[in-house]
């Protein structure tokens, strides 16, 4: 393809890239932009274009250690997640946007700190940009085929170069979008996203064109290779020190995905929701696995191909371009452009955060943006990020302007984890040890780095730069144990490994002697303790961090509006306010209110200079340790007294709500006893009402017939006795409900018992044709009350008379036992009892609405005194009801072994 | 001869009540529940009814209601209630239905003469 013809396709490839990231801008809530597997895949931005190009590279040169830089993330993956979820939530309490940030508010906001790992990261970050860079420039050079046109010798005319603009174009726009840093941008990474998804594909592709296309297959390719290559040397660890070595790559990858500022920021800054951790948990170990499927199949291809002389970096191009599939390089083309653009614009994003709120802001413009007469800081604070982020695309640029292009993508990938490794002790060992200082962080950092400068970069360079040999051969001053790839004699190590061993070591010996030796203040204590405990911290959140000072609310209401702009100042001071039930009267700012603004404030300009801002209007006083610890104690007891308070309020809903049904029921009982005494009321004055006007009539009537009087006389008699039956059943019930009545128990025969109950009947169901039965097999002895169970028996039957239908009534008595109890059915064939009923039958004062018979000749208790009765037996009584069959009353009694 | 239907589910009540209307020249009908009641009301057209209110079946509110109801019958028929309710709202509800008086069981048989002669010489 044309050079022209190339740059078009890159430049309509970088403008669907901003569609994508303007569509999902647009489209921030949406389900697709918020999918959990969109935040996996943009941690696929650790697949640079090292990866894609790199690997290929370095497993032809060296064999599988490529592996190294994959297998650590993968198989580390589980603690991974485990730290990462630490990470995330003090992050996401304290606001922060950057690594930086996040090291150091651990060691109390410190902003020397902040701004040495900040230039950490650009050390290790911008020659990286520049190698992405690079390879753009040289991938670009070999699928272009004409030779005609622009020739990529000068700045101005280098397409490259353009290249670069576009993406610092691309990063300062949908980077600095919010203000607040730490806020997340859905452009950004979904496109990072997408193009995860379309390196992978392409390099798939190329993968499997070389094995199965230009090769007959895994097998055919290691037939060849065995054949043709040095497979011993190309497919094995390389004995002890070998292994030694793969260590420390594992390690060192293992890292390297915390600590990278685009790992960081895609990770934990860009992170929403805890669905994505679930879903990363495996799709971002299966991306790499899947990346590095096929990396050794084109690489023994590529040397078979084409032979040990060419670099081999680029095998994915030439190997397609050798056997004159164009179409295929410009997609592997196309796929590590992907890998660059989204290593370098998320790179950028990050550096250019962590340079204006850690580096630009503190040191130079915190001063001018306090004092500044215009209120609103937005602008300008965006507008150093943008600077930031062209300042450090150029100076990669630039640098890649000066590279020797025989340097290896691998290496330059390596020096940029080993430096930014550095920040390791401080980073992981502060959120698990609480005594670690800032000045044992930053004693380590410089110590480590130097040591990778000495051990690594300077020979490095000497020998790929100046192409000298003196320094690494022969040592420091001619002294053998000051040897940079040897020092003090360890020679089992690559250099790069060797490296990393010494910088890590004295790095974190230095953290841990220093911390050991001279305390932090108050502050780092306490931001330590914040960092160790962490679910202490989430929970406490402005309670967690103890502040004692003097400050005015509107001070620092003045820099919270200066910083965020007016209306969400105005927000913030309302969330904080209903949060806390905060009087807006009060003129004081307490602890909490000073912790909240400085929050806000992080996400803004950063930790340190979130500090200062609070520090420049709040007289802090110093607190000491003892204090601090005692605080932080209290507040947890103020958490533990206001969750025994919330547990005591939960029961005393609890309570009200039982004395609510407890009063309803009360009031149900009030009803029935009111429609009771109503019942008693009426029963009690039907008979006297025929006493009196019996009496009445015959003490007028003088010439009444003497057998109209005796009738008369025999009514009055028979009411009376209704008077008296009705009396003896309240008394009854009221003896039994207070416990004051006792059975006369007796050892006898339950059959007899219900043959009287239904011979007393008798009378009255064969008046009305009612047929009544009694089947029993044999007789049932036990111990019981005679009288008592006989007016249970009575109950029952007189109560079915009541409901079955004169001349078809039927009424079978049944009486079985077993070895536990006894068991007595009256079953009728009446109307039944209503579904809704069957509980409150045997309620005192109930009277069924669907008798038939004229009047209750009871009067509402009768069932309930037998439910008394048969419970001072220690039996039960219930009904069951078929509203088309009748009723049936279900009696049992236990069985007694006597 | 003026006609009266006299409704109660108590045979004991309903005797002494029978007797003393009867001695009284009253023409007396018994019914023993509100059913029969209705149905007795439409054939005879009585001039007053008596009427209990707790009965099974149909009650005497809902008699009460049958009767106001009906072309003729709220024209020529009226009703003196007796019953053992005691409350208020139950005469209260009697007499919004229709009743032209309410008499609390137990009642003198007298009081109840008086007040059935007092309607049916009002009425004529």
């Amino acid at each position: 393809m044309s050079k022209i013809g190339l740059i078009a396709l890159i430049f309509m490839y970088l403008g669907i890239l901003f569609l994508i990231a303007f569509f999902a801008e647009k489209n921030k809530g949406s389900k697709l932009v918020t999918h959990p597997a969109v935040y996996a895949l943009s941690l696929a931005v650790y697949c640079s274009a090292w990866t894609y190009y790199g690997s290929v590279g370095m497993a032809a040169r060296t064999g599988v250690e490529f592996l190294t830089i994959y297998l650590g993330p993968i198989i580390a993956a589980p603690l991974w997640i485990i730290i990462l979820k630490k990470i995330i939530q003090l992050s996401k309490v304290y606001n922060v946007s950057s690594i930086a940030d996040f090291i150091s508010l651990r060691y109390g906001n410190s902003r020397s700190l902040g701004a040495l790992v900040t230039i950490v990261c650009a050390v290790s970050i911008i020659p990286y940009i520049s190698l992405q860079l690079k390879a753009i420039s040289e991938t670009f050079e070999i699928v272009s085929t004409s030779t005609l046109g622009i020739e990529g010798s000068s700045v101005i005319t280098d397409s490259t170069f353009y290249i670069a603009i576009i993406l610092a174009v691309f990063a300062s726009f949908f980077g600095t979008l919010s203000l607040d840093a730490s806020k997340q941008r859905a452009g950004v990474m979904f496109s990072v996203a997408a193009e995860s998804v379309l390196k992978l594909t392409f390099f798939l592709i190329v993968g499997i064109y070389v094995t199965y296309y230009v090769f007959n297959g895994t097998s055919d390719l290691y037939q060849q290779a065995s054949l043709n290559l040095d497979l011993n040397q190309l497919s094995t660890i390389n004995g002890l020190s070998g292994g030694i070595n793969w260590y420390f790559s594992l390690a060192l990858s293992f890292l390297a995905i915390f600590l990278l500022p685009r790992q960081f920021q895609t990770s934990v800054v860009e992170f929403n929701n805890r669905k994505q951790l679930k879903t990363s948990i495996w799709l971002f170990p299966l991306y790499l696995l899947l990346f590095n499927l096929f990396v050794i199949f084109i690489a023994w291809g590529g040397l078979l191909i084409l032979g040990k002389d060419i670099n081999a970096d680029y095998f994915t191009l030439l190997i397609p371009l050798h056997f004159g599939d164009h179409w295929l390089a410009i997609i592997v083309f196309l796929g590590g452009l992907s890998a660059v653009i989204s290593m370098v614009v998320v790179s950028t994003v990050a550096l250019s955060t962590m340079l204006s709120n850690n580096l630009i802001i503190p040191y130079g413009f915190i001063k001018t943006l306090t004092k500044r007469k215009s209120l609103n800081n937005e602008k300008i604070i965006k507008n150093i990020r943008r600077v930031s982020v062209f300042c450090s695309i150029i100076l990669a640029y630039l640098l890649y302007a000066l590279f020797n292009p025989e340097i290896s993508l691998f290496s330059i990938g390596l020096i940029s984890f080993l430096i930014i490794v550095q920040l390791a002790p401080s980073f992981f060992i502060g959120m698990f040890w609480n005594r670690g200082s800032a000045l044992g962080a930053k004693a380590g950092i410089v110590i480590g780095m130097l040591i990778v400068v000495f051990t690594y970069l300077l020979p490095f360079f000497t020998e790929n730069i100046f192409s000298n040999n003196q320094f690494v051969a022969n040592g420091l001053f001619g002294i053998t144990a000051l040897k940079p790839y040897a020092l003090f004699g360890i020679e089992l190590l690559n250099p790069v490994n060797h490296a990393l061993y010494w910088s890590l070591l004295l790095n974190t010996g230095a953290y841990l002697i220093l911390s050991v030796i001279k305390k932090g203040n108050y502050r780092e204590r306490n931001y330590g303790e914040m960092f160790v405990n962490t679910s202490k911290a989430v929970e406490l959140k402005e309670n967690a961090y103890v502040w004692k000072g003097e400050a005015y609310v509107e001070d620092i209401q003045n820099i919270l509006v200066r910083f965020l702009g007016q209306s969400k100042a105005d927000k913030a001071l309302r969330v904080f306010r209903k949060r806390y039930a905060v009087n807006p009267e009060d003129r004081l700012a307490d602890a909490r209110f000073i912790n909240f603004s400085e929050r806000l404030l992080t996400g803004a300009v950063g930790s340190a200079s979130a500090k200062i801002l609070i520090s420049n209007v709040a007289k802090e006083k110093p607190v000491s340790l003892v204090e601090v610890l005692h605080i932080l104690e209290e507040n947890r007891e103020t958490i533990s007294v206001n969750k025994s308070l919330e547990a005591q309020s939960q029961k005393l809903i609890k309570l009200a709500s039982e004395l609510k049904s407890a009063n309803e029921e009360l009031k149900i009982q009030d009803q029935l006893k009111d429609d009771f005494l109503d019942t008693v009321a009426h029963e009690l004055k039907t008979p006297i009402t025929s006493i009196k006007a019996s009496s009445e009539v015959l003490t007028e009537g003088n010439d009444m017939p003497e057998e109209l009087q005796q009738r008369f006389l025999s009514n009055i008699i028979q009411d009376t006795e209704r008077l008296n039956v009705l009396i003896n059943d309240i008394l009854d019930l009221e003896k039994m409900a207070s416990g004051r009545d006792e059975l006369t128990l007796e050892y006898q025969s339950l059959n007899s018992c219900i043959e009287d109950a239904i011979n007393g009947i008798r009378s009255i169901a064969g008046r009305k044709n009612i047929q009544v039965e009694f089947n029993a097999k044999k007789k049932v002895f036990t111990e019981f009350d005679y009288s008592k169970m006989l007016q249970v028996f009575t109950n029952l039957l007189s109560n079915a008379i009541k409901f079955v239908p004169e001349n078809y009534g039927i009424i079978s008595v049944s009486l079985e036992e077993n070895s536990e109890e006894i068991s007595c059915k009256v079953i009728d064939n009446g109307k039944g009892i209503p579904e809704e009923d069957i509980q409150l039958i045997f309620k005192k004062f109930y009277q069924s609405k669907n008798q038939t018979f004229k009047k209750p000749i009871g009067s509402g208790f009768g069932l309930a005194i037998c439910k008394q009765i048969v419970e001072m037996h220690k039996g039960k009584i219930y009904a069951e009801s078929n509203l088309t069959t009748g009723a049936e009353m279900n009696l049992k009694l236990p069985k007694q072994n006597t | 001869m003026k006609k009266i239907l006299l409704v109660d589910d108590e045979p004991n009540i309903i005797m002494a009540v029978e007797y003393t209307l009867r001695k009284n020249n009253y023409e007396v009908f018994i019914a023993r529940d509100g059913e029969e009641a209705i149905a007795l009301a439409e054939k005879l057209r009585p001039n007053l009814v008596i009427l209990d209110i707790m009965m099974p079946k149909v009650d005497g509110y809902e008699v009460l209601e049958y009767l106001s109801d009906h072309d003729t019958l709220k024209n020529t028929t009226q009703t003196v209630i007796i019953s053992a309710k005691q409350k208020e709202s139950d005469v209260d509800k009697a007499i919004e239905l229709g009743a032209k008086a309410y008499i609390k069981k137990p009642f003198s048989m007298k009081k109840l003469l008086n007040t059935i002669s007092e309607l049916i010489i009002q009425k004529s």
